[in-house]
């Protein structure tokens, strides 16, 4: 294995390991990263720099102290969170920091100084929070002894507040900058303690996020916004059908047209790309360029035979992901059974800024900018496809125009360097949305059969849940597939809190040709829809109420219990409705955090659907910035809601069908719903994520809603292909 | 050379005539605050204004602009003081971020027409898409901007 395969195989699972994990969060109690860096600065043979306490804290001599960010932006609030954690063990001035991206480069030179690059898995704070409170907490017990050691009195006698140490007994004071050269000279302790929750001043608040001014004045650069002298740009066409290859295409017919410059096909031979001095030039003349494609085995592949091949895997036995108790022998004694299957599609993340990445391949190496959820693996891939160390790429992380788990892949950093290589001269590319739409890594399909058995009392005595669907690891990380079960394809069936004495839950992996990916909440995304509502069918079943069914099966889980009794409080359970309304409710943990939605619906006589308010309480553990995760929490109902309501990426003659906003809508601003968002927070020794967790039980809490109002079940999505009428 | 008004200063554009206005502003005058994201006049991540009427960029020729004035992102204010600017920033709309230009433009345009919009005003006007779903905020933070109470 190559120096660059390595690094890039061990990216890969990096991001894995921070997009897949179902709970785990990151090993601690290895080195403790960034601590002691200014040493490792040196070692490199590059000069220290001025009051850096340790590779995330730089303090000023004015004062300001800039915090480095190692996850990316794209929306999410992390750059704004991230600085908080720190700083509120730092104990400075909150108006005085900045916060700047950390270098990956300097992560590569310094054995993985920052850990991770990878954003994802709602990892950016519940993965990072033990180093980066350790870097704080570090960084100011420095300051204090740098302070006490000045003045000859013991550090212990010193206290630290809003950038300032004060000797407490004679009140002599100095600021951090102040304070920051010398600190820096000071070995770190090692042991340092947290400041708890309950005394926190800069955690816990929701200051203005750094990133938003910028985003309002049109001043924020993007991937696709980055200006590089001498840049022309590139337009591509990838092969329709998944796994095609170009066999021939006509250049003469656009080699003419105004600004081109060069039509280059793609190593691996499954694109071609046209380069032109204008973006406009490029699409213009790559939408010219007649292109043969051979489309191979794959090109008859169809839906419905996508489709037969799971249903028929249903029939089969699986493999074991969980089997407790007698499920068998409970089932047969049940006195009543309910037997559902439910499906759901492929679909695609449509980020808002089309996949794209500016590229520079010179003698001296390889520059990119680019918009990512892992920089490290952008640094990778480039290095990859240039055939150069990974001490020769320099990545320029950009905001990132959405992400949903889309931009943990790397292939337009693979193709932007590509094509440099061969034009010789920076290149942007970029993809049109047609491309964005049709070459995305999507979404699996999937199905679930369930089943569960009743005692007269309409007590739950068996359960059991066979998904059936495609698996991402098997596309992406085979060696993650253990005993042929792909844990983010069951995640959201075997692993919630309810108490299920006899239950088996099964795997069947029915892969297809399409490439599969991490899309916000992974495998939650379809098995908190499909697990919540057939829960719902069961609590109707035993003739109990929703919220009181599910009481009985989580009286044992204290969060899960406080989760489902806000979500009630707050969202007026058991409080009537108008006709045609209906109230739903749904909860499920996933990415570290439990979520509970209560969704009011109201659907008309001739079946149209409104979401007119949805209850969101997220128990995340504890809460960085609580109007970010407010923000999180209307974001993950949308996503969800437009799933549910449009979301379904369909396959024909191997391609994807949908092309567009047009044929793959969204949620529109006159179809959200009223968001209320709640915080009920177990404050214990786990840390959840936001990002996610608040989308996966959306889609059910609305499906039983539908049910409350309309008594129609919805057991496969989109909405759009089902009836809704009552009448 | 094509003249084209932008932002209150007139460019000598170098483009074919059938270019969309959105590739000129963005490649040829370097104003990447108004953003690609269909094409097709479905997102509305190009919303400019085109003699104070929001029009989508990537579906308007260069050549259809004539003597129109163009106003975009950049041209709202030096210093982020639109009231519909400083609204966004107190409601904390943006999230990614990518479609909030085109957003502010649409919601400039209604208040422009509507001081005091209704909420069916406000849905009728505001059809851009923001797949990081900030549609609450943007409600809100329209209402603050043009001095309604939620």
């Amino acid at each position: 294995m190559t120096t660059m395969n390595k690094l890039a195989s061990v990216t890969r699972r990096e991001f894995v390991a921070g997009s897949a994990a179902t709970g785990g969060g990151l090993a601690l109690g290895f080195h403790l990263p960034g601590i002691g860096a200014a040493n490792a600065q040196v070692s490199a043979g590059l000069a220290p720099m001025a009051g850096e306490m340790n590779a995330w804290i730089v303090i000023g001599k004015d004062d300001t102290v800039t915090i480095r960010v190692h996850r990316s932006e794209m929306g999410q609030g992390s750059s704004t969170a991230i600085p908080q954690l720190v700083a509120e063990e730092l104990q400075c001035d909150w108006s005085k920091v900045r916060m700047e991206f950390a270098s990956v480069m300097r992560h590569i030179r310094e054995n993985k100084v920052y850990v991770s690059f990878s954003t994802g898995g709602s990892q950016a704070i519940r993965g990072s929070h033990v180093y980066l409170r350790k870097a704080g907490a570090t960084a100011r017990e420095m300051l204090i002894r740098a302070a006490a050691l000045g003045w000859g009195v013991p550090p212990a006698d010193c206290r630290a507040e809003k950038g300032v140490v004060t000797h407490v007994a004679s009140g002599r004071k100095a600021t951090y900058g102040a304070l920051a050269d010398a600190a820096a000279k000071i070995a770190p302790p090692a042991d340092v303690p947290f400041r708890a929750d309950a005394v926190w001043n800069i955690a816990g608040q929701s200051p203005p996020r750094f990133d938003v001014p910028a985003k309002v004045d049109g001043s924020a650069v993007f991937g696709m916004d980055v200006k590089v002298p001498g840049m022309v740009h590139a337009s591509i066409k990838q092969s329709p059908v998944f796994g095609g290859k170009v066999q021939s295409y006509d250049e003469a017919k656009v080699k003419s047209m105004p600004g081109v410059q060069a039509v280059v096909k793609l190593p691996g031979d499954g694109a071609v790309a046209v380069v032109a001095e204008r973006y406009w030039q490029a699409k213009t003349a790559m939408d010219a360029l007649p292109i043969v494609w051979d489309e191979g085995e794959n090109g008859k592949v169809s839906q419905a035979a996508i489709i037969e091949r799971l249903k028929a895997g249903l029939n089969e036995p699986g493999v074991k992901v969980r089997h407790d108790g007698d499920f068998d022998g409970a089932y047969a004694k049940a006195a009543k059974k309910v037997e559902a299957e439910y499906f759901a599609p492929f679909l695609d993340h449509a980020c808002m800024e089309p996949m794209n990445c500016t590229a520079s391949v010179t003698a001296g190496g390889v520059e990119v900018w680019v918009s990512t959820q892992n920089a490290e693996g952008a640094l990778a891939a480039a290095a990859e496809a240039a055939g150069v160390p990974p001490d020769k790429v320099k990545v320029n992380l950009m905001y990132l125009g959405g992400g949903f788990g889309r931009r943990g892949r790397q292939d337009y950093v693979t193709q932007a360097v590509g094509i440099a290589k061969q034009v010789g001269k920076p290149v942007k590319l970029i993809w049109s949305r047609e491309e964005d739409i049709q070459h995305g890594f999507y979404r699996p399909i999937s199905m679930g059969r369930l089943q569960a058995g009743l005692d007269a009392q309409g007590n739950l005595m068996a359960y059991a849940h066979k998904v059936c669907g495609q698996s991402i690891f098997a596309y992406l990380l085979p060696h993650l597939v253990k005993d042929g079960v792909d844990a983010s394809s069951v995640d959201g069936t075997h692993n919630q809190a309810y108490k299920m004495d006899n239950c088996k839950f099964d795997f069947v992996m029915r892969n297809s040709h399409v490439p599969v990916g991490f899309w916000r909440s992974v495998g939650s995304s379809q098995n908190a829809f499909i697990t919540e509502s057939f829960i719902d069918e069961v609590a109707h079943a035993a003739g109990k109420d929703p919220v009181e069914f599910r009481r009985g099966l989580l009286a044992h889980n204290k969060s899960w219990t406080n989760c489902l009794n806000m979500a009630a409080e707050k969202g007026d359970w058991g409080k009537p409705l108008p006709k045609g309304s209906g109230r739903g409710i749904a909860i499920n943990a996933c990415f570290g955090s439990i979520t509970c939605h209560v969704a009011e619906v109201t659907v008309d006589a001739r079946g149209r659907l409104k979401v007119d308010r949805v209850v969101v309480v997220l128990d995340s553990g504890h809460a960085v910035h609580p109007d970010n995760i407010a923000a999180q929490n209307e974001s993950g109902v949308v996503y969800a809601l437009t799933a549910m309501m449009h979301g379904e990426i369909t396959i024909k003659d191997g391609r994807v069908e949908q092309s567009n906003f047009d044929n793959y809508p969204v949620l529109m601003f006159d179809q959200m719903p009223k968001v209320e968002s709640y915080l009920s927070l177990t404050q214990g020794e786990w840390w959840g994520g936001v990002g996610e967790p608040s989308l996966a039980p959306l889609m059910a809490a609305v499906a039983n809603a539908i049910f409350a109002a309309t008594g129609k079940r919805i057991r496969s999505l989109p909405l759009k292909n089902q009836d809704l009428k009552t009448a | 050379m094509i003249d084209l008004k932008v932002n209150g200063k007139l460019h000598q554009v170098d483009a074919a005539p059938d270019t969309p206005l959105l590739w000129v502003l963005r490649d040829n005058l370097g104003l990447t605050g108004t953003k690609y994201g269909c094409g097709i006049a479905q997102c509305g991540a190009c919303t400019v204004h085109i003699n104070g009427q929001p029009v989508r960029a990537c579906v308007t020729k260069l050549a259809a602009v004539g003597n129109g004035a163009v106003v975009t992102i950049e041209g709202l204010s030096n210093d982020k003081s639109h009231k519909v600017q400083e609204a966004w920033i107190a409601e904390q709309v943006p999230q990614c971020g990518y479609c909030q230009s085109g957003q502010i433009m649409a919601a400039v345009a209604l208040l422009q027409t509507a001081p005091k919009p209704t909420d069916a005003q406000i849905e009728a006007a505001m059809t851009n898409i923001c797949r990081c779903g900030t549609y609450q905020r943007v409600r809100k933070a329209i209402y603050r901007a043009a001095g309604i109470k939620a």
